[in-house]
């Protein structure tokens, strides 16, 4: 069924009894040509890509849980795409001009919203920098403006422009940022997947991988074994439990990163800031909440729960940029399990074993990478080549010294 | 989380810096090992859910490193030795 406004308005009027399921429940079938395991956000938008854009049919998407369940679910939703290296910006910046025509692609309404982000600017030496990223950006066909303290103010005269540590001095704005509905992400590609014939297979966990002669040929799950032409692991947070069927061993750790949500606000914070000399940032969502998050706890996790000082060090963040929001209660705190890769850039790549593709290390940024990751993962599933924007993403740029290294921390997962 | 230092007794976390997997004690000689065990060494991670043995290192206190023993999945942490003890247990001088 194709949504429209014309569709809403006869659904109203015919006592809304004509809305179906918008996917299947299928059993599996014994082979597929194309076997994706994961059905995040990322794994979703693999499969859509693949029946889509690149005309690939017998396709299945295996999730351990429910589609969503994951990551795609308890991320900040944030959407940008200003980053400084060469082997990461032209990726984000697809990505970004995908997220710009996702809901007419896909027909479902993603609610993506180009609020603008800011990220703030304390000295001299940090306006340098962000000059240089904002030109880097601009370089790769991306949007960039930078700030004065006076442009910040006009935008939020509340923020504590005079804190003795970190005075506010200006920002780097990318005003295409923003934020989506990110549980409609999965849906919409889920969705888009499923019409297109793709088996939305969940309660399917993977516990095994069948490799013969250097070749994968399928995969063991909670619901038998299921043939593959080619597998494509797309499991960020899990990534080393489930390459570990295949004998690989990553250069990923998984780590817990906390997030945030207060009661509902009057509308006061109309875009995205980011404080990053406080580990601190924030938006508000439609309902009012402000969505926030800092740092990650900093030791290996799978707990998807973090603990009580992260909380109160992002809490301290918040009060140092906005003591308005003095007052304001918080309303719940979760976690969720980041690959965090050793340079802090993710993967896309083929492994060793033949047939076998590995899709993560996204670390805390994988939301806004989705439909680019998506789109790229499934480039290298169909051609067997590396898309245009995501050749860097190899597993072998470490041991070639090809890092990406956005934050130049080296091979120290915790602090990228 | 709660560490229980061999010398110190309990230590909040908050007290410590996370190195990584204790397996980082266990350095390749430069001059021998070639550089895909170098890379391995550097890189790459077992990166267990369940129990895992990792460095922590107390620098707001005695500025001991600690090799910890601690479930990835429920934060548990089952048992806490000197990263000395353990290198000398190990065979090592230091």
């Amino acid at each position: 069924m194709r949504y429209s406004g014309l569709r809403v308005v006869v659904e109203a009027l015919t006592g809304h009894r004509g809305w179906k399921p918008v996917w299947r429940d299928p059993a599996p079938q014994s082979h597929y040509d194309f076997v994706i395991v994961g059905g995040g956000g990322h794994g979703l938008a693999t499969a859509y890509y693949l029946a889509k854009e690149f005309g690939k049919s017998r396709i299945a998407v295996l999730e351990k849980g429910y589609l969503g369940g994951g990551n795609v679910g308890r991320n900040t939703t944030i959407i940008r795409s200003n980053y400084l290296l060469d082997g990461n910006e032209p990726f984000y910046e697809f990505s970004l001009k995908l997220w710009e025509g996702l809901e007419q692609d896909f027909n479902y309404n993603a609610m993506v919203s180009q609020r603008g982000i800011i990220n703030l600017i304390h000295t001299d030496a940090q306006r340098d920098a962000f000059t240089r990223r904002g030109n880097a950006m601009i370089m790769n066909g991306a949007d960039a403006e930078l700030l004065d303290r006076e442009q910040v103010r006009a935008m939020y005269p509340w923020l504590n422009f005079d804190n003795a540590r970190f005075p506010i001095k200006g920002a780097l704005m990318q005003r295409r940022g923003g934020t989506v509905r990110h549980d409609a992400v999965a849906w919409g590609y889920a969705r888009g997947a499923d019409m297109r014939g793709v088996d939305l297979i969940q309660n399917c966990e993977v516990t095994g991988m069948r490799i013969e002669n250097g070749r994968i040929v399928g995969v063991e799950t909670t619901r038998g074994f299921i043939g593959a032409g080619k597998v494509g692991v797309a499991v960020a947070g899990s990534s080393s439990k489930v390459m570990a069927h295949a004998g690989m061993r990553l250069p990923i750790e998984s780590h817990v990163l906390q997030a945030f949500v207060s009661e509902g606000l009057k509308p006061f914070i109309d875009g995205v800031m980011t404080f990053g000399a406080g580990h601190f940032y924030v938006s508000q969502s439609d309902k009012g909440g402000l969505v926030f998050g800092g740092d990650i706890d900093g030791y290996n996790s799978y707990a998807q729960r973090g603990n009580l000082p992260v909380i109160e060090d992002v809490a301290e963040g918040g009060m140092a940029l906005m003591p308005a929001i003095g007052r304001a209660r918080l309303l719940r705190t979760w976690g969720g399990i980041m690959d965090m890769s050793m340079d802090g850039s993710p993967i896309i790549d083929r492994t060793p074993v033949d047939g076998l593709y590995f899709n993560g290390g996204w670390c805390y940024g994988g939301f806004k990478a989705t439909p680019a990751s998506g789109w790229c993962f499934a480039h290298l599933l169909a051609r067997d080549e590396p898309h245009v924007t995501a050749r860097a993403y190899r597993f072998d740029r470490f041991l070639k010294g090809l890092m990406i290294d956005e934050k130049g921390q080296g091979a120290t997962p915790n602090l990228h | 989380m709660i560490i229980h230092h061999p010398i110190l007794g309990p230590r909040d976390s908050q007290e410590f810096v996370y190195l990584g997997d204790a397996s980082l004690m266990n350095r390749p000689d430069g001059l021998t090992a070639g550089i895909e065990a170098f890379h391995d060494y550097l890189y790459n991670r077992d990166n267990p859910a369940g129990e895992h043995r990792e460095l922590w290192y107390h620098e707001q206190g005695d500025r001991s490193w600690l090799v910890v023993t601690r479930n990835t999945v429920t934060h548990e942490i089952v048992r806490v030795e000197l990263a000395r003890d353990v290198a000398k247990a190990a065979g090592r001088t230091k």
